[in-house]
């Protein structure tokens, strides 16, 4: 017995967190936003969550069995399970499913395995897979099914989103289509045309109370962005009523929420320090607005936020946690 | 309630063992003590094959100005000057006493009357920190720095307080609890003496919440010593209270600059309350540092339990004493599973830093297999020292020891809260302690051009 002892370096116990408890913990914080994208959307979100939920993960699987030829897999971790959702949450529930796969590809072949799989990429695969498909497929991308028309045919009635709505006043110069504008409540509950994901804000922040509370992620993110879009966008709103959204309805519309909460926290492609992650949340805020009011397109969170991922190396160098001993004698 | 800012972590307490009152533990048919029990020169040998020893006599003598002497906790035989196996895993110097009956030193009070310094006001400063040098007493919370080296602070710092780390933050140990519960007064007398060695008239003693009857026997017996301005700072539960930089923080909220700042350049003098007890024994009891309170534990143990131990005891007979080592042992740990070190036998003597000896299951010794790191930033939140584990640990992966220092790595005080937090299981610092060595070497060589 006394010769059979482990040797090992201290510490000799361990918390029991693990990846998978963290990625299927983050899956359990989306399940009220899936609940509500099923009542809006019916049976068209639940094809289309399942769909890319099972390209993601077939497409890494295969690729690390027979590209990469690794006898360790990180399919049973959740990581492709999660992107699949995500992937799905950010498009029409009534997009074509070869869409959907060639989408699921991208993300999972080119973002995330080319870079070294989990934990390497630099992009979140989920909304590069997005950006991707607005690129090449923007019809299909921005033709928006009417929730609550759960089942009727997938080629239903269609219905611009509130963003694009704005974008459209705001260059048209006429704002007779204001009425039309759903409220911010309606907006919150969900009752609202958009990508699956992205139309109960309610749900999203029961999802971002969860995570919280199980210790998945940390306020920092979520809340920099919310408070920088809230603040901008008041300050344009103030100026110019007529042209400018007001701040709530900034917050509470397109994929701002679930971008805040799903999106920008994803620990590999965020910053490490807790003000890196304010700088980072800043940052994505403000180019959301700036994209959002004055670029090409109605929705600019997941731009925004890809545009972050690549500085997330960046904000790594230059933000560091505060080291013990620099704090200021109280 | 107060606890200090940065990072942490709270694993689980498993403290078995916090209702057993202190046992005597049996005397051992050989001790053995090696000559390296403290920080600094070994001791040096003073007795030879053949000598007679009684409780309390020296056996070895302080090898230089950071050493300490050590003392013969039984009486009997010097057996041989030889080798043993200790904590760390390599065979180290060591005197081995064949134990004949149990006959102490004269010189040693062995009444259970509490000395105060009202009975002894003619001490001065430096007759106690001359009794702690001459009794052998070295921290007793692990680290086991010499204790009279730390009352000795370096010319122009003026120490304001003195702290008594209580904290226990290791998970499973409750030697300390237990000292406090049974021991509040001499432990108290302790607290006096450090204050009036170093000339200070403000004590504090930080203890966790999760032992609310040491706090509450604590605060009302240091009434009694009114002359004194002791306070008893309850602090929240969190690993790594015990460090000592973090203690300061938690207490008196200020922090000590980077390596090689000492505590001392805020104004603390930190002792452990083992410590501070074997100070009181050394100081008014003439009694050298020779036993010492040890948590034997484990969950698959028969009888979590305290003991008394003489220095120099074979875990393995306070294991027996505890019901024996388990069939599916897997791992014996000296010391508490956060900081302490695997043991490759139990026959390893207990030494004058020994706070616990844990036993684990085969399953709980074993460690998940590592996945990639997800930068989840986990380890980022739980490191107490502000630093970045998963950067350092792929610094000394890479060998970027220039790299590596310049992130402060050297900062870093093997806590092990990155290791216990990564949700992939990896060995951040295993990585860490190697390029910490490495560097620190590095900087040695630098200074030495």
């Amino acid at each position: 017995m006394a010769n059979k002892l482990t040797v090992s370096l201290s510490p000799h116990v361990h918390s029991g967190d693990s990846v998978s408890k963290n990625m299927y913990g983050v899956l359990i914080a989306l399940v009220p936003a899936l609940i509500c994208s099923f009542i809006y959307f019916g049976l068209g979100a639940i094809l289309t969550t399942v769909v890319s939920v099972a390209s993601c993960v077939f497409f890494e699987w295969a690729i690390n069995k027979y590209m990469l030829k690794n006898t360790q897999t990180t399919v049973c971790d959740g990581s492709a399970i999660l992107t699949g959702v995500l992937l799905a949450f950010n498009v029409p529930s009534n997009i074509p499913l070869w869409i959907l796969i060639l989408g699921a590809l991208f993300a999972i072949g080119v973002v995330k395995m080319t870079f070294g799989g989990l934990g390497c990429n630099l992009f979140n695969p989920a909304l590069a897979g997005r950006a991707f498909l607005l690129i090449s497929f923007p019809v299909q991308m921005t033709t928006w099914p009417v929730p609550g028309q759960a089942f009727m045919t997938v080629d239903g009635e269609t219905a611009a989103t509130p963003l694009a709505l704005l974008k459209q006043m705001a260059k048209s110069g006429d704002v007779s289509s204001l009425a039309d504008m759903p409220d911010s409540l309606a907006m919150l509950l969900g009752n609202t045309g958009g990508a699956m994901g992205e139309v109960c804000e309610l749900a999203i922040l029961i999802g971002f109370c969860y995570m919280l509370w199980k210790g998945i992620i940390t306020w920092h993110i979520p809340v920099s962005i919310i408070a920088t879009v809230f603040v901008f966008a008041g300050i344009l709103h103030l100026a110019d009523p007529l042209h400018y959204a007001s701040p709530v309805y900034q917050v509470v519309s397109g994929g701002l929420l679930l971008g805040a909460v799903f999106m920008a926290t994803d620990y590999v492609t965020s910053p490490m320090s807790k003000n890196g992650q304010i700088v980072y949340g800043i940052a994505i805020g403000f180019l959301t607005i700036v994209i959002r009011t004055w670029g090409a397109y109605p929705e600019g969170m997941s731009f925004a936020i890809l545009i972050m991922n690549a500085f997330t190396p960046l904000i790594n160098t230059y933000f560091k946690p505060k080291r013990f001993g620099e704090v200021v004698k109280k | 309630m107060k606890t200090f800012r940065i990072g942490g972590v709270h694993p689980a307490e498993n403290k078995l063992s916090a209702a057993e009152p202190i046992k005597v533990a049996e005397l051992p048919k050989v001790a053995v003590f090696p000559m390296g029990q403290h920080i600094g020169a070994p001791a040096k040998p003073v007795v030879a094959k053949g000598d007679k020893v009684k409780v309390g006599t020296m056996i070895a003598e302080a090898g230089g100005f950071v050493s300490a002497p050590i003392y013969s906790s039984v009486s009997g035989t010097v057996l041989k000057v030889d080798t043993v196996v200790d904590a760390s895993g390599y065979a180290k110097p060591a005197v081995y006493i064949t134990v004949e009956g149990d006959e102490w030193e004269e010189s040693i009070d062995r009444s259970t009357k509490l000395v105060t310094l009202n009975d002894r006001p003619e001490l001065t400063s430096k007759d106690i920190i001359e009794k702690i040098k001459n009794a052998g007493v070295v921290g007793m919370g692990g680290a086991c720095f010499p204790t009279h080296v730390k009352l000795s602070p370096p010319p122009g710092s003026k120490p304001e307080w003195v702290i008594i780390n209580a904290v226990e933050c290791e998970p499973y140990l409750t030697a300390d609890h237990r000292l406090m519960l049974e021991h509040a007064d001499e432990i108290l007398v302790g607290v006096t003496l450090l204050m009036k060695a170093v000339n200070v008239n403000k004590g504090f003693i930080g203890i966790e919440n999760n032992k609310p009857d040491a706090i509450k026997l604590m605060t009302e017996r240091a009434k009694q010593f009114s002359q004194f301005d002791i306070e008893v700072v309850p602090l929240k539960v969190k690993y790594p209270q015990g460090g000592e930089k973090q203690l300061i923080d938690a207490v008196v909220s200020r922090q000590v600059p980077a390596p090689p700042a000492l505590p001392v350049s805020v104004g603390a003098i930190l002792q452990n309350v083992g410590t501070a007890y074997a100070v009181y024994e050394a100081v008014m009891k003439n009694k050298p540092l020779f036993e010492r309170i040890v948590t034997v534990t484990g969950k698959n143990l028969a009888h979590p339990s305290n003991l008394l131990v003489r220095m120099g005891t074979p875990m393995s007979q306070l294991i027996d004493a505890c019901g024996g080592l388990p069939e599916d042992t897997g791992k014996v740990i000296g010391g508490g599973p956060m900081m302490g070190k695997a043991l490759i036998n139990t026959e390893v003597p207990i030494c004058k830093g020994s706070s616990g000896v844990l036993i684990m299951n085969d399953k709980e010794a074993r460690r998940a297999e590592a996945q990639p790191c997800i930068r989840c930033a986990k380890c980022v939140g739980a490191c107490p020292m502000g630093l970045e584990p998963y950067l350092l640990s792929k610094l000394s992966a890479y060998a970027d020891w220039e790299r590596a220092e310049a992130e402060d790595i050297t900062s870093c005080i093997e806590c092990g809260s990155c290791s216990f937090t990564c949700p992939s299981h990896r060995p951040l610092l295993d990585q860490i302690r190697l390029g910490k060595a490495t560097v620190m070497g590095i900087i040695r060589a630098r200074n030495v051009k």
